[in-house]
């Protein structure tokens, strides 16, 4: 049971960054119908900017704790983040807001290399270990294992996704970004400025995933220029998982695909009578979710679209 | 949007530009050799170097460049003769990606080029199929860091490496978890990589021949970052060691969440965690972590602290298989200063024969083209750095 | 541009001679295209110019997907890497099998094909972007078997990949070297290249008489309106597993040349990467329009190779190396994607069909705009 336990804590803490992240993609869905491909990437530069200036401040010695330190990380990757974000979408997704569906998705792939490489000659090619500022502390519930660091990041990220979903349900922006998501044409008409919405979903989604950057990189102890790639797969797979456009979605996808990752790779081997092992992982995360979609097809949570070509 | 046109603009111009200079330069790149020759005091050597350089291996990619670099460097520096001239040796860097078409593409792109040989590639994926390449119009071909058994094993005498294969190396891992280290139940991780798979089979092999029982058998990706699940199931079978076949941006945290989850067997790695990253990373989670390197350690040859103080001043940390690029480029520079000529056909039987004192042992060939001898040291992560525990001969 | 050539294609149809005379130059250069290429650009341009052809006939059997039939296809790598395995399983040392390729290439895209229905069937009620997700998924998983099969039974080698595949020969000739044939020497590649350009050919002749046949036409059908389409008697369900079927068997073809060709496969050939790259030529050559994707395929292989050679170009503006030619490649390449779609939104060569649908669509969006966005843009 002990075994069972500790592997959804494991799930929930994986889960967690999964949501973050899959609110970015969920965001922009919700509003363009875009899959923000280079969402990923904006993860990794939040990583890279934060390990950047809390490598300054525990290189040089300020008489800091831990926590401020990569709380200053965290505040630098933010509004730098979110600056990318609008820029993206100022710079490759305006334009192309009338043309095809699929041609975003081509100068969001573009992007997504452009900043890859970009990040690549700002930082180097190596793996930049993130310092050890913060103090690891464990403890026992039930016969699992927690640190502090994991509780810290289910419990922010709970925080960052109630005060996203106080601020769409609750506040004139977020009543202005659901009107857009319904039609744009018609909160355009209702004195709502669309362009502003927009890049107000981009920003905020993008500082979202500047937090899933730190904690990723403060959790893993490391981050990397190519960081940003799987985890906006997984993240994207845990959006569409839960109903992407959705947010409520969104974070239920996250959580249950880190969770499913968890006990795919734990018990698989048991489940199939040892045919089958942890290597095939992805596969059970990726079978659950065709099932899922076989069965649900616009996700667990997800309202049914009217057909589009 | 209106202020950003120019300036596309003139990134385009600048593209297509780059794409039409490229008839002149395959022109101009005939011309140094003649030009040398007409001087009568120089020859241009050229040889490739390919590693991925862009990707997520491309810190151990510009790691081998740099190598081979130095080496290349210190030869002009010495002011090499063959055949009577002093030969310039320039390195033709190419980008496989880590992916074997594109590994084809510049193995050929090189072979254009008329390079004399070629240190290189990094991956055993890359390494393989651009090998039939460099067989096939006669050059000489030294990888740095293929470990996959196929390799050599083609019957191509353009084929070498500079680093043991994984049945050399998984063969002294295994026997030394059961033995030296004195593990019973022992698990095993591998990356799914070509590397990682590999060399894990063979510790599998050789634990189970020397006593240890393989009691789980785990598995990651090459690009995961979290392992706490297969971690808590390979707690609930106690082994007294855990063995990954992987490389150190998976060990790393690999370790760390060992820690965070009580897990207390010992963590044995091969030469794709012995690297100074991986002691940064892992930070005080990685004491007593166990890893072995091909090789004998760089500190003790002569020349081998020489090496290391040269490199780091010019390029900063090793990454990992910079010291191997460094003696596979100084195997071909032997070689051809045994035979006197840069012609591939002429020095290639001398490179069969090549046996010097590199900084990571002593280097010769044997009939397929793997490094002799085949030495594996091990070392263990005491105070926040690598120490030396022992060296084993096969 | 467009002007000079819709005047050559009256000017054509008027005169037959002047329609052969172009037919003949064009035939006459793409025979000796590799010739060309080895002498001013080098042997692997010509390596180049065969996986060019293969990527040609990879993003055409996607085309059909998603440009014909308007389903959005993310793991269509997979049905590559079926025909590349089939090939290496069949004609390598592996297993000892050495069947001849005028049987194995056919198998390989006839249970590519078989895989494309696998996949359709499960998700012919997903639309858009949920096929997509789901199509990625499978693109994985089918990776991920290739990457672990080598137990319990060793059927894929794993990630070691398989060697030593057997080249393609026809008539005892082996086509990856260097033969003289009637006193002319074919370098190696030379004769693949004629394989691959013939196959390329009847691709894109197969890929012609589709679009306008009865089938052709019940993809546009579902891919503009799956119900309506319905309501006109159309089999949506049949029609959109053909288009996956087909599709995939090209796949499959071009995966077993790529195997024949390489000499080696091993699972990274077929990452998600490699699938995301045959969808852009497909969208940025103009999804739907045959020379169109053709175009795309040429486009975005030959571009990173081209982007090689910046150092060379750094010396020669600038005299010397400013930045690692290597460190701005794939940057150069990322910005080069995002340049051509944000100047040609429908693509390089958008289909007539949906080029008059989106201008249509425009007029109605411009008025609409005018009043609903502001003056920013």
């Amino acid at each position: 049971m002990d075994i069972f336990l500790q592997q959804v804590i494991n799930g929930l803490v994986l889960g967690s960054v999964y949501a973050l992240v899959a609110l970015g993609y969920t965001m922009v869905y919700g509003i363009l119908e875009l899959i923000n491909f280079a969402h990923g990437e904006i993860t990794m530069v939040g990583a890279m900017v934060s390990l950047a200036v809390v490598s300054a401040l525990a290189g040089s010695g300020v008489d800091m704790p831990g926590v401020m330190i990569v709380l200053t990380g965290v505040l630098t990757a933010i509004p730098v983040c979110m600056g990318l974000g609008y820029s993206i979408e100022r710079v490759a997704y305006r334009p192309l807001r009338h043309a095809p569906r699929l041609a975003p998705l081509i100068t969001a792939i573009g992007i997504s290399i452009v900043l890859q490489n970009a990040a690549m000659l700002i930082w180097g090619r190596q793996y930049i270990p993130f310092p050890p500022v913060l103090q690891i502390t464990r403890y026992d519930i039930g016969g699992a294992t927690i640190t502090n660091l994991q509780i810290a990041i289910i419990v922010l990220s709970a925080c960052a996704m109630i005060g996203l979903v106080f601020l769409v349900n609750k506040t004139r922006l977020g009543r202005a970004m659901r009107a857009t998501a319904q039609s744009p044409q018609v909160a355009g008409l209702m004195g709502v400025n669309i362009n502003s919405i927009i890049s107000a979903t981009f920003v905020i989604g993008s500082g979202l995933a500047a937090i899933a950057g730190v904690m990723v990189s403060a959790y893993y102890g490391l981050a990397h220029y190519y960081m940003g790639f799987m985890l906006g797969l997984k993240a994207f797979s845990a959006a569409v998982l839960g109903g992407i456009g959705n947010l409520t979605g969104a974070m239920l996808g996250g959580l249950l695909l880190g969770v499913i990752e968890s006990l795919g790779a734990g018990y698989i081997g048991d489940l199939t009578g040892g045919f089958l092992g942890s290597h095939y992982q992805d596969v059970f995360a990726f079978f659950v979710l065709i099932l899922v979609l076989v069965f649900r097809p616009s996700g667990l949570l997800g309202e049914r679209v009217v057909d589009r070509a | 949007m209106k202020q950003i046109r120019p300036l596309i603009i003139a990134l385009g111009c600048a593209l297509a530009l780059g794409c039409g200079k490229k008839e002149e330069a395959a022109k101009t790149e005939a011309a140094p050799g003649a030009g040398g020759a007409a001087a009568g005091a120089e020859e241009l050597v050229k040889i490739g170097s390919v590693a991925p350089l862009t990707g997520p291996q491309a810190s151990l990619g510009k790691d081998n460049e740099n190598g081979a670099q130095l080496a290349f460097d210190e030869a002009n520096a010495q002011g090499i003769m063959l055949g009577g001239k002093k030969a310039k040796f320039e390195i033709i860097s190419e980008d496989d990606q880590a992916d074997p078409r594109t590994g084809t593409v510049v193995a050929q792109k090189l072979v254009d080029s008329k390079v004399k040989g070629v240190i290189g590639h990094l991956n055993s994926g890359t390494t393989i199929p651009a090998s039939k390449i460099y067989a096939d119009n006669n050059i000489p071909q030294i990888s740095p860091s293929a470990t996959a058994i196929p390799y050599t094993a083609q019957g191509y005498k353009t084929a070498f490496r500079v680093m043991t294969n994984d049945e050399q190396q998984g063969a002294v891992l295994g026997n030394y978890a059961a033995t030296a280290l004195g593990a019973k139940k022992i698990a095993i991780i591998d990356d799914r990589s070509a590397y990682g798979q590999g060399l894990a089979d063979q510790v599998a092999t050789a634990a189970k021949a020397a006593g240890a029982d393989v009691v789980a058998r785990e598995y990651t990706s090459d690009k995961a970052t979290d392992f706490t699940a297969i971690l808590t199931s390979i707690k609930s079978k106690k082994p007294d060691l855990i063995f990954f076949g992987g490389m150190f941006p998976q060990g790393a945290p690999m370790v760390k969440q060992m820690k965070g989850l009580g897990l207390k067997a010992k963590f044995l790695g091969g030469d794709g965690v012995q690297t100074a990253d991986f002691l940064s990373i892992a930070g005080t989670d990685g004491e007593g972590v166990i890893a072995s390197s091909p090789g004998v350690p760089v500190s003790s040859m002569p020349g081998g602290q020489d090496f290391v103080t040269k490199y780091t001043a010019k390029y900063g940390e090793i990454q990992l298989y910079a010291p191997y690029a460094y003696d596979a480029a100084w195997a071909m520079i032997n070689a051809m200063k045994a035979a006197n000529s840069s012609d591939p056909a002429v020095y290639m039987p001398e490179l069969a024969k090549v046996n010097f004192t590199g900084v990571t042992g002593q280097i010769s060939f044997d009939a397929k083209g793997d490094v002799q001898g085949g030495a594996v040291t091990m070392y263990q992560v005491k105070d926040g750095k690598w120490q030396v525990l022992e060296t084993v001969k096969k | 541009m467009r002007a000079a050539i819709e005047k050559f294609l009256t000017l054509a149809k008027k005169d037959r001679r002047v329609a052969w005379a172009a037919f003949a130059a064009v035939a006459i250069l793409l025979a000796v295209l590799p010739m060309l290429v080895d002498m001013g650009l080098g042997r692997s341009w010509v390596r180049v110019l065969n996986f060019t052809l293969i990527y040609i006939m990879l993003a055409l059997g996607l085309n059909i997907v998603v440009g014909f039939a308007g389903l959005l296809d993310l793991g269509y790598v997979a049905f590559y890497a079926v025909g590349a395995y089939v090939y290496a399983l069949l004609s390598s040392p592996h297993f000892g099998l050495h069947l001849p390729f005028w049987f194995v290439l056919p198998f390989g895209a006839l249970l590519a094909a078989f895989f494309g229905v696998l996949l359709g069937a499960p998700t012919l009620r997903l639309r858009g972007d949920y096929l997509a997700i789901v199509t990625l998924g499978f693109g994985e998983i089918i990776r991920i078997f290739l990457n672990n099969l080598n137990a319990p039974f060793n059927l894929t080698n794993g990630p070691q990949g398989i060697n030593l595949i057997d080249p393609i020969r026809i008539g005892g000739v082996n086509l990856n070297q260097t033969t003289t044939l009637a006193g002319i020497e074919f370098q190696g590649g030379y004769l693949l290249y004629y394989l691959f350009l013939a196959l390329t050919i009847a691709v894109i002749f197969v890929c012609m008489r589709l679009q306008d046949s009865r089938l052709g036409r019940a993809w546009v059908a579902i891919r503009e309106d799956e119900v309506a389409a319905a309501a006109m008697g159309i089999n949506t369900r049949n029609v959109k597993l053909l288009a996956f079927a087909m599709g995939a068997s090209f796949g499959g073809l071009s995966g077993g040349l790529f195997a024949g060709f390489q000499g080696f496969v091993s699972p990274e050939s077929f990452h998600l990467l490699e699938s995301i790259m045959i969808l852009c030529m497909v969208v940025l050559g103009g999804m739907g329009n045959i020379a169109g994707v053709i175009l795309g395929a040429v486009l975005l292989t030959v571009l990173p190779e081209a982007l090689r050679y910046i150092g060379e170009f750094e010396r020669a503006v600038f005299g010397q190396i400013i930045v690692d030619p290597s460190d701005l490649r794939l940057l150069l390449f990322g910005m080069a994607l995002v340049i051509m779609m944000l100047f040609r939104p429908m693509g390089m060569l958008p289909s007539t069909r949906r080029a008059r649908e989106f201008e249509a669509d425009d007029a109605v969006l411009d008025q609409e705009r005018a009043s609903v966005y502001d003056s920013q843009r």
